[in-house]
């Protein structure tokens, strides 16, 4: 299942709402992405804006979702994705993956995230001290796109 | 029934040349516009061929398409690379590298 909302998402109501009825799930894995102001990252950020491309975002999430599915045995998934204005601290991004056995839970929560990273057309704007900018793509995001160029299960 | 058929011809050729483009982040800043409606000529037939075409149409265009091998794109909502064909009634958008999660 996957939702693309500018509302906040409570992770633990999502989770058991997800697992309702799944009596075979052994493992749950989940990662939240949260707004960082890290001093190390430079001026001191005081929000964040996410634009996606509507229509398009919900597709490439459900590819991405329907690709974990055929690589491991999953019983539940769930991607909720934010837009809009954040702030440091606010919840951005909830995956979470449930399955018979930890394994698969842990890797497929690793995989959808890191795709959906290179995948998804969300895009970063921050606003810092020193003024507004878009957020530019780490070289690591090249690396997992040209893995995805080699994949030709999601297009 | 013969000018019936002509203007079917003539339709289809105009139609032929029209795609919707969107752009996302830096792109529409410098563009200054989120999506337009173009209709660029025979010679443009594909995602890359559109691109070196925009670029020719304002100053803001040349600007936003200057450095175009870091652009990525998307036709109907599928990435694609600058070698994909165009075809009529195409939504095609240009964006840079995503940045989500």
């Amino acid at each position: 299942m996957i939702r693309v909302q500018g509302a906040d998402f409570e992770p633990g109501a999502e989770i058991d709402r997800l697992l309702d009825g799944h009596t075979a799930v052994g493992g749950v894995a989940s990662f939240i992405g949260v707004v960082r102001d890290d001093p190390e990252d430079g001026p001191a950020l005081r929000a964040m804006t996410l634009e996606h491309y509507p229509g398009m975002t919900e597709r490439m999430l459900e590819a991405i979702e329907q690709e974990a599915n055929q690589r491991w045995d999953l019983c539940a998934s769930l991607i909720v994705h934010r837009y809009g204005r954040m702030v440091p601290g606010d919840r951005i991004v909830l995956v979470v993956t449930a399955a018979r056995h930890r394994q698969a839970a842990l890797e497929s929560c690793q995989f959808l995230i890191d795709w959906l990273k290179t995948k998804a057309p969300f895009w970063k704007r921050e606003e810092t001290e020193d003024g507004e900018h878009w957020v530019q793509a780490q070289a690591r995001d090249d690396v997992a796109a040209a893995k995805w160029q080699v994949e030709p299960s999601v297009s | 029934m013969l000018p019936k058929k002509i203007f079917a011809a003539v339709d289809w050729r105009a139609r032929a040349r029209s795609v919707e483009v969107l752009y996302f982040a830096w792109v529409r800043d410098r563009v200054g516009t989120a999506r337009e409606h173009v209709n660029p000529p025979d010679a443009v037939t594909t995602v890359g061929e559109l691109a070196l075409w925009l670029a020719t149409q304002s100053k803001e265009h040349a600007e936003a398409f200057r450095d175009c091998d870091v652009l990525r794109a998307a036709v109907n909502q599928e990435h694609v690379s600058f070698a994909h064909p165009i075809a009529t009634g195409d939504e095609i958008a240009f964006f840079p590298p995503m940045t989500g999660g």
